[in-house]
């Protein structure tokens, strides 16, 4: 078994080992066997830190082996510099987000724990597979779980919002579904996505598969304006499902449009490249704004995550190198702080039970320690130098300058409202005196609590200062992808 | 004429119609209310026969009998099996449910369920007009009784007139269809027929004049739009365990006669059929996905998601000749078998829960009864999730390979009209999804109610196969191939002789 198949399913075996055998009774050793689980789990993703070679954009772990013949379809696993991040990330995360939950969930937690560590493993099959039927049940199959997080351990309004996330993005991978049979058909039987990579198709063809991917890639981003599935879904999904929803799920989409429309589609690609930007720079600007005047914490870094993940997919369309790199280190650096920003509203949240921003006021008295976590996370989140934050959104804008001045003096824009809304939000929220007796009661983190933002803000800390790591890894690869979009298609 | 080798041809159907007269003497002297010895009996025997028509299966030979008039080929064989399979669980299912309600008093019911296995064994193996017929009747009389077994129940026996009236007329439609290609024709073998279309001596109106009453009939069986009126009554209306015997195994049956009569029968008129298919497919998808949100009656929701995924089933039947070229046949019929095996085999997972759910005086038919089913019984409440996921078309699930397989033929054909048709199913699909979810969102997200709140007790034989039925559908989802290529050998045997 390769290292990327233990990545996948050691998650998944656990969970459905805790599924099958976890009791409410036995919560407490069943909180155990799932950080077991998940400790387990990453630390298995490390050996591909020390065997991925730098210097080659060739997959590298590769495992293949038949898996439907009927379909010529193939257990076909692989990481390049691009995909490589996210698994260790996803992985990463979920030790965070299991350790977050550990007090907040008290019923089901079998299932809850299960449900996490399951999504984590086919998450990370998502970024590792090479098939496209392969990658199509993993991307489709996270839905289920999610759907459940959502559904049942989410607030008032969950049901609303487990649908409106399940149906809003079904939607968009129906349509990839029937895009994946048309390229199987069309490379003559096969799903292999590096086959698809170098087929020929026709200007039409490659238009219609653009717009196909688009479908299911713009909602998971989710892009302006097929976003409004997000906040609904963010306000009522529990925090650990927020959390890995923001971290992880939302890079799916983006990953999608590195791996599936820019090189399968190249020319349509290059075609409507403009109303990529121009949606990104939409989201950027104006959702940017909108977060703005949000009364509600996880609203607010909901929108914020449309603002910041419409710097990936400008980073994406603006084809230079420095863009795709910060494209990539962005979604990154934005799995660190959504998902630690989301797990800081979730310490208030378990404490006070409300998410508005009015409830609070003088946090930073009762709590001293998570307010200095939170101010981190929040410069973070705005891109101050020296954070995750900053490295990506300064390559993309550099990208973006390049390319065009005024495109990236728009998108340069969104450091100044993401620092208000961020900012602003954190005044309001922490600064200034003591508001009301239930932010005069609160205790401050607990041990647990200080170890999941610490391990956020290491990671945090880490990247802004040196981020070589990660754009090594991904350099050649995102090379090669440039060199492969720019080469027409058409025959 | 009657050789040796005929007698191998029907085997199974000997021992089938020897052990059900068997069982219902000795049913005669059973006194115990559960019936125990009649139906381990009745299971030794299904089990006998399901592992008689594997081996003749996987030897994988054609043989034809009496004349041509039966065929015992692989897809006939493993359809034999699973519908064999597919009947020992719902009786599995249905025992306890049946013995609640009065329906064990006599041993009919695993008599008529016999002789209804048989007439779907007769169904699969004829090879000539009127022995497809005769296996037909055979089935339709048996069920219409089972449906009336409860006959002091009111809804129940409305549903067996409604069932009775509406089949009769159906197989009226099938028999005067055949009648006119008989004329036409002049053969009632399917092989004589096939020849006799492909060399263009008979007229056309004639051969579809006829064809349209045909396949009026076998909608009528399929349970397509615009012949699906029975369907939502008699599946609401009959008792869960006879619901489940019509709509499990039966499938089939329909579809193998669909395969027998079309395929192997008509294919040159495929373009005539193949269009009549199409629309009811459009019809039936529309009509069940958007009628099943309306639903409260979980059965009567079932019932028109089975009228939808027909529709989806008539996809992979109307897309294996493109442009008079029979390129896509295998991979068209063969996903329409993967199609109806699998799905009989979640509607067995479905149905078993409603009837597990139900006790005496209380039939647990409703949605809402289903409330808060995870806090009462993880183990249900995930079977019915992966159930209805699955009806879904979800991934890993096996709904979605069947959909996948569907699709492929529809898409691979280059025809505008056929690409469009795909995006509808996939649209509808979507429809879909909300309903099925719906069912996950009661068992998962809501309380349970006060008067369901005792725990379920159901017994151990029944528990056990539906933990492995909901085992299946997960695991045939992880690893497909197996099945999907059973059913291309056993396809592909069919349409490699086609005409021969």
């Amino acid at each position: 078994m390769g290292l990327l198949s233990l990545a996948i399913w050691t998650p998944i075996i656990f969970g459905v080992v805790l599924l099958a055998l976890g009791r409410d009774e036995q919560a407490r050793s069943v909180r155990w066997i799932a950080l077991i689980g998940a400790v387990v789990s990453f630390l298995v993703t490390l050996p591909l830190y020390e065997g991925f070679q730098l210097g080659t954009s060739a997959m590298q772990f590769v495992e293949k082996g038949p898996w439907i013949q009927r379909f010529n379809v193939n257990y076909h696993l692989g990481v390049d510099g691009i995909s490589f991040w996210f698994v260790l990330l996803t992985a990463f995360i979920n030790v965070v987000v299991i350790i977050a939950s550990w007090e907040a969930i008290t019923t089901r937690v079998n299932q809850y724990m299960a449900s996490f560590l399951i999504l984590s493993g086919l998450m990370i099959g998502v970024f590792a597979a090479l098939d496209g039927l392969l990658f199509y049940v993993f991307f489709e199959a996270t839905l289920i779980p999610m759907y459940l997080i959502i559904g049942i351990w989410g607030g008032p309004n969950k049901i609303y919002a487990a649908f409106k996330f399940f149906l809003y993005t079904l939607l968009g991978s129906l349509l990839l579904l029937v895009a994946l049979i048309f390229l199987y058909n069309k490379s003559g039987g096969s799903f292999d996505i590096l086959t698809w990579h170098k087929l020929p198709l026709g200007s039409t063809v490659q238009t219609l598969l653009f717009f196909a991917f688009f479908a299911a890639f713009a909602v998971k981003v989710p892009m302006w304006p097929v976003h409004t599935w997000l906040p609904d879904v963010h306000v009522e999904a529990p925090t650990g499902g927020s959390a890995v929803l923001a971290a992880i799920m939302l890079k799916l989409g983006a990953y999608g449009f590195l791996r599936f429309s820019m090189p399968i589609a190249p020319d349509a690609t290059h075609e409507w490249a403009w109303l990529m930007i121009g949606l990104s720079l939409i989201a950027v600007v104006y959702v940017g704004l909108v977060a703005l005047v949000q009364q509600d914490m996880k609203k607010l870094v909901a929108y914020s995550s449309v603002a910041h993940m419409g710097f990936v997919s400008l980073g994406f369309f603006i084809f230079s190198d420095i863009g795709v790199s910060g494209g990539i280190v962005q979604m990154i650096a934005h799995g660190f702080v959504s998902g630690a920003m989301f797990l800081c509203i979730g310490v208030l949240y378990d404490r006070v039970h409300s998410r508005e921003i009015a409830s609070y006021g003088g946090v930073v008295n009762t709590m001293p320690k998570f307010a200095a976590f939170a101010l981190l996370f929040a410069m973070a989140n705005c891109g101050l130098p020296g954070t995750a934050g900053f490295v990506g959104e300064w390559m993309v804008i550099l990208g973006a300058v390049k390319a065009n001045f005024w495109m990236g003096a728009a998108a340069a824009t969104a450091l100044i409202f993401g620092a208000a809304y961020t900012l602003w939000m954190f005044k309001r929220v922490y600064l200034g005196p003591v508001a009301n007796e239930d932010v005069k009661g609160l205790s401050d983190i607990n041990s647990r609590e200080f170890l999941t933002l610490a391990l956020l803000a290491i990671a945090v800390l880490y990247m802004g200062i040196y981020p070589k790591p990660f754009t090594d890894v991904m350099d050649t690869s995102v090379a090669d992808l440039l060199k492969h979009v720019a080469a027409s298609k058409l025959n | 004429m009657i050789d040796k080798l005929s007698w191998i041809t029907v085997y199974p159907e000997i021992v089938l119609l020897i052990m059900a007269c068997v069982i219902a003497l000795v049913d005669l002297g059973v006194k115990t209310p559960h019936r125990t010895v009649t139906h381990v009996l009745t299971l030794l025997t299904l089990a006998v026969v399901a592992v008689m028509e594997a081996s003749y299966a996987l030897g994988g030979q054609t043989f034809y009998g009496f004349g041509n008039m039966v065929v015992s080929d692989p897809m006939g064989g493993w359809l034999k099996c699973f519908a064999t399979v597919s009947l020992m669980i719902t009786l599995v299912y249905g025992r306890p449910y049946a013995a609640d309600r009065d329906m064990l008093r006599g041993g009919e019911f695993f008599t008529l369920s016999l002789f209804a296995l048989l007439g779907i064994f007769v169904m699969i193996s004829g090879h000539n007009f009127l022995v497809l017929y005769m296996g037909l009747e055979l089935l339709t009389l048996s069920s219409y009784a089972l449906v009336a077994l409860r006959r002091d129940n009111a809804t129940a026996t409305e549903a067996a007139m409604k069932y009775f009236v509406l089949g009769a007329l159906a197989s009226g439609f099938l028999l005067y269809g055949l009648s006119m290609l008989y004329g036409a024709t002049g053969s009632l073998d399917l092989n004589e027929v096939f020849n006799a279309i492909a060399s263009r001596q008979v007229k056309h109106q004639v051969l579809v004049f006829g064809l349209v009453f045909i396949v009026s009939g076998l909608a009528f069986k399929l349970g397509a739009v615009p012949f699906h009126m029975w369907l939502p009554d008699v599946y609401q209306g009959a008792p869960t365990a006879i619901t489940l015997l019509i709509g499990g195994a039966p499938q089939l049956a329909a579809f193998a006669i669909c395969i027998r009569l079309l395929v192997e029968g008509l294919l040159p008129l495929a373009i005539d059929w193949q269009q009549m298919l199409a629309l009811m497919a459009i019809g039936s998808l529309l009509i069940g996905n958007l009628a099943a949100i309306a639903q409260s009656n979980l059965k009567r929701m079932l019932a028109f998601s089975t009228i939808s995924q027909m529709g989806f089933l008539l996809l992979g039947l109307l897309s294996g000749v493109v442009n008079g070229n029979q390129i896509n046949a295998e991979s068209a019929y063969s996903a329409a078998m993967f199609y109806v095996i699998t799905y009989v085999l979640t509607t067995l997972g479905a149905f078993g829960i409603i009837m597990l759910l139900a006790r005496a005086g209380h039939e647990s038919e409703e949605i809402t009864d289903l409330a808060g089913l995870n806090q009462r019984s993880p183990l249900y409440a995930g079977v019915m999730a992966i159930a209805m996921f699955s009806l879904a078309g979800l991934p890993p699930l096996v709904g979605f390979y069947a959909k996948l397989a569907v699709l492929q033929p529809l898409i691979s054909s280059q025809q505008t009209s056929y690409l469009l048709l795909a995006l509808f199913a996939v649209m509808m699909s979507l429809v879909g999804a909300f309903y099925y979810l719906r069912v996950v969102k009661v068992m998962y997200f809501d309380a349970p109610h006060a008067h369901n709140a005792q725990p379920i007790s159901a017994p151990a034989d029944a528990r056990v196969v539906l933990a492995i039925n909901g085992a299946l559908i997960l695991l045939l989802g992880i690893a497909p191939g197996g099945l999907m290529t059973l059913c291309t050998q056993s396809i592909s045997s069919i349409v490699n002789s086609l005409g021969s």
